[in-house]
């Protein structure tokens, strides 16, 4: 009685096994090729023209501060208040330019804010659909009336870019969303690209501004790096980078061109396909149990008389 | 199910010294629970963006439901290998279980930013069957109802055998102008307990079904535990990325559910002064290895067809993290490959729980201890933190103790009536003689048997 269910449990354990394999199989050659969409919004970033004003940071504040929840972060010299001193970004800040300087003669500029990626990592992770990326113009946007504060997003953005709000007893995440429900929508650009006095950022659609990223790769080659950070980086991004200095060096990772959302959905896709596999294993675990149980019945009758015990 | 007489309820104070002192480990974490909620969870904990899930994360939720699937495992050796005999210890399992997912999920809601907004899980609309997440969450809920219902029965069956002493006490003690009418009160007490002598055995009738149910959803959330962390592909250290994180988390939670369920039983009949189930545990050790092999050949062998091997001996932080979970499981299993020692009280505690400890810091390896967000970042739990989990623990031990003097749960000591057992824990008895509430119905067993 033993060895035998033993032995269905096997193979009933390597059907389902076999099962998950093909599914597994079926899943992954429809994931193959995932496409771009360069009629996105995105911006283009020169980090050789920026000279470092900040007049973006102070932009985005500006305009998205209510939107937005974001307040003003105070240096700790500044009892006053009068300067916003964001060492990173934060809870309250969605846009950060950085000095790196490695020598006098060798440094640039970097601004940190949400890639907007192709296939977003965060938006992949929500558990409740509270990240989104619009179908058309592919901003990655954020609702904090759905969201549940759980910060797998965090854990999943490879650049680090959804921040949460530590210090607030009611706190949200917060990022940026190419200013979708204020400047873009009034004015048709994002603020930061809107008040840049030096043109380093460059709003518009994805193809238009790899165009132009290429010109200027071609124009200048001594200037540049010669690589588009964004252009292939985790799927692609709608935030694209030029720089004179290798990219890593900047605080922006190493990414290969795979999706990490493409690598995990593949596999969650390959175990929950069609809720197949959880039913069938229920299924058969249900049989065996029920079985057994009528196994036991049978032969240890004299069991249930015993005395109960208190 | 209809097996009851297996079970008995531990005979003894409920209010001992321990009670207080865990009590007032509890009363200090929920005070950090409660500056939590006030003043943010930035003031208790010292997560970062860096790095947004702590130990609330990994040790309530992703280490605590491990160690938490004593239940799990010993369902599965019971219900689907069919292994009987062991069914005396399965629902101790199941009730460390209970705590074990409620109190996670407990933690998980300090944990959440947002907690007000967790009814999105219940709307179909805002699903997201792309995320681990929200499939770890929907099966957290629904396992933990299961094992809810399927601890039902110990309760119906105190409430049977209730003689509501407790209860007519507290009538007695309360003025009579505000006290029930005794009559009325026996009257209510008299229709519950018929109440639930009516679903007793209708709830047994299909409690088969809860409890395979009980086996296929950790099945499935414990092995998303792992997918949980396979989008972070830039941020943990390739020793844990890897495609294999579901099956490894998986095979992962049903050694250390074995591992648990012997050192709980070795724990509660120590402290309990009961007799150990040495027959039972030792059947259940010579288990582990078994799973404990097919793990680290996984493990190995994924490291070796990614190429990482050389990073796993190379001696550098993480290595040596790694190093330490894979001898801690390794030399746990050796020692459980003797007979001899599988027989010790003694060494199967010390296996039991080097497995567990090797189990628990492989989650903490990939949730935690390889997760490197990138530079400028570092964590280290604060004190807050540290208390609130320390808080939900002691909670968790406390209400088992409780729950053991309450209803039928411990297996009966006078149960099993080989004589070489009865004999064995006699002599254990004698060595505590201060137990004498469950030792006199044994003593007659001998006497008779004799």
């Amino acid at each position: 009685m033993k060895r035998q269910s033993r032995r269905d449990f096997l193979k009933l354990v390597g059907a389902t096994g076999a099962g998950l394999v093909a599914a597994g199989a079926a899943t992954c050659q429809a994931h193959e090729g995932m496409r771009i969409n360069n009629e996105e919004l995105g911006m283009l970033y020169d980090a050789t023209k920026c000279v470092g004003c900040k007049a973006c940071m102070s932009a985005c504040k500006r305009v998205n501060s209510d939107y937005g929840s974001l307040s003003y972060e105070k240096a700790k010299f500044d009892t006053d208040g009068l300067w916003d001193a964001p060492s990173d970004l934060s809870g309250s800040t969605r846009t950060l330019i950085k000095l790196f300087k490695e020598s006098p003669k060798s440094w640039s500029y970097v601004k940190y804010s949400c890639m907007h990626c192709q296939k977003p990592s965060c938006v992949s992770v929500c558990p409740v659909t509270a990240m989104t990326k619009e179908p058309v113009t592919g901003i990655v946007d954020y609702n904090k009336n759905t969201c549940i504060g759980c910060r797998y997003c965090q854990v999943a953005c490879p650049y680090n870019i959804p921040k949460f709000q530590w210090e607030k007893a009611l706190p949200q995440i917060v990022k940026c969303d190419l200013c979708k429900n204020t400047n873009l929508r009034e004015k048709g650009i994002s603020a930061c690209a809107e008040v840049c006095p030096a043109g380093a950022i460059k709003f518009g659609k994805r193809k238009d501004l790899l165009n132009e990223a290429q010109i200027r790769l071609k124009d200048n080659p001594d200037k540049y790096i010669a690589h588009i950070y964004g252009e292939h980086e985790g799927g692609g991004t709608n935030h694209l980078y030029l720089a004179s200095m290798p990219f890593n060096k900047l605080g922006l990772p190493d990414i290969k061109p795979e999706a990490p959302a493409e690598f995990s959905e593949k596999i969650q896709h390959t175990i929950y396909k069609g809720f197949i596999a959880p039913v069938a294993l229920y299924s058969t675990l249900c049989f065996i149990a029920v079985k057994n149980m009528k196994g036991n019945e049978g032969k240890g009758g004299k069991h249930e008389h015993k005395k109960e015990d208190k | 199910m209809g097996h009851s007489e297996d079970y008995q309820k531990l005979e003894g104070k409920i209010f001992t010294k321990s009670f207080f002192i865990l009590l007032a480990v509890v009363l200090v974490g929920f005070f950090f629970v409660g500056v939590r909620f006030v003043k943010g969870i930035g003031a208790v904990s010292n997560m970062s963006d860096g790095y947004p899930w702590g130990i609330w994360i990994t040790y309530d939720v992703a280490t605590g439901t491990a160690i938490a699937c004593g239940g799990y495992a010993v369902a599965i050796l019971v219900y689907i290998r069919n292994r009987m005999q062991y069914h005396p210890l399965i629902r101790s399992a199941i009730l460390t279980s209970m705590f074990g997912y409620g109190l996670a999920g407990f933690s998980v809601m300090v944990d959440l930013g947002r907690p007000w907004n967790a009814y999105n899980f219940f709307i179909p609309s805002k699903w997201q069957a792309n995320s681990a997440m929200f499939e770890v969450a929907l099966c957290v809920m629904a396992y933990t109802t299961v094992l809810i219902i399927e601890f039902i029965p110990a309760i119906l069956t105190s409430i049977e055998n209730s003689k509501w002493t407790r209860m007519n006490a507290i009538r007695n003690w309360l003025h009579p102008r505000i006290a029930p009418d005794q009559k009325t009160m026996t009257d209510t007490l008299e229709l519950v307990r018929l109440g639930a002598g009516w679903l007793k055995p209708r709830l047994n009738k299909v409690l088969i079904f809860f409890i395979v149910l009980g086996i296929t959803l950790p099945t499935m959330h414990q092995s998303s535990l792992g997918s949980l962390l396979l989008i972070a592909s830039t941020k943990l250290h390739p020793l844990w990325h890897t495609g294999f994180l579901p099956l490894l988390f998986l095979i992962n939670c049903i050694f250390i559910g074995y591992s648990i369920a012997i050192l709980e039983s070795l724990i509660s009949c120590y402290s309990f002064g009961r007799p150990y189930e040495v027959e039972e545990l030792s059947g259940l050790a010579s288990l582990v290895p078994y799973v404990t092999i097919i793990w680290l050949c996984v493990l190995i062998g994924d490291l070796v067809h990614r190429g990482q091997l050389g990073a796993a001996v190379n001696g550098d932080f993480y290595s040596r993290f790694f190093l330490a979970d894979f001898l801690l499981v390794a030399v746990g299993s050796l020692i459980l490959f003797s007979k001899k020692m599988r027989r010790s009280p003694r060494w199967l505690f010390v296996s039991a729980s080097m497995i567990v400890l090797g189990g628990a810091l492989y989650r903490f390896n990939v949730y935690l201890i390889g997760f490197n967000p990138g530079k400028g970042w570092h964590y280290f739990p604060s004190f807050g933190e540290v208390m609130v989990t320390f808080g939900i623990v002691a909670l968790e031990i406390l209400a088992y103790k409780v729950f053991v003097a309450l209803f039928p749960v411990l297996p009966n000591a006078a149960g099993h009536g080989a004589p070489k057992h009865v004999r064995a824990k006699v002599a254990q008895s004698e060595r505590n003689p201060d137990f004498n509430g469950t030792l006199t119905p044994l003593k007659a067993a001998i006497k008779t048997q004799n």
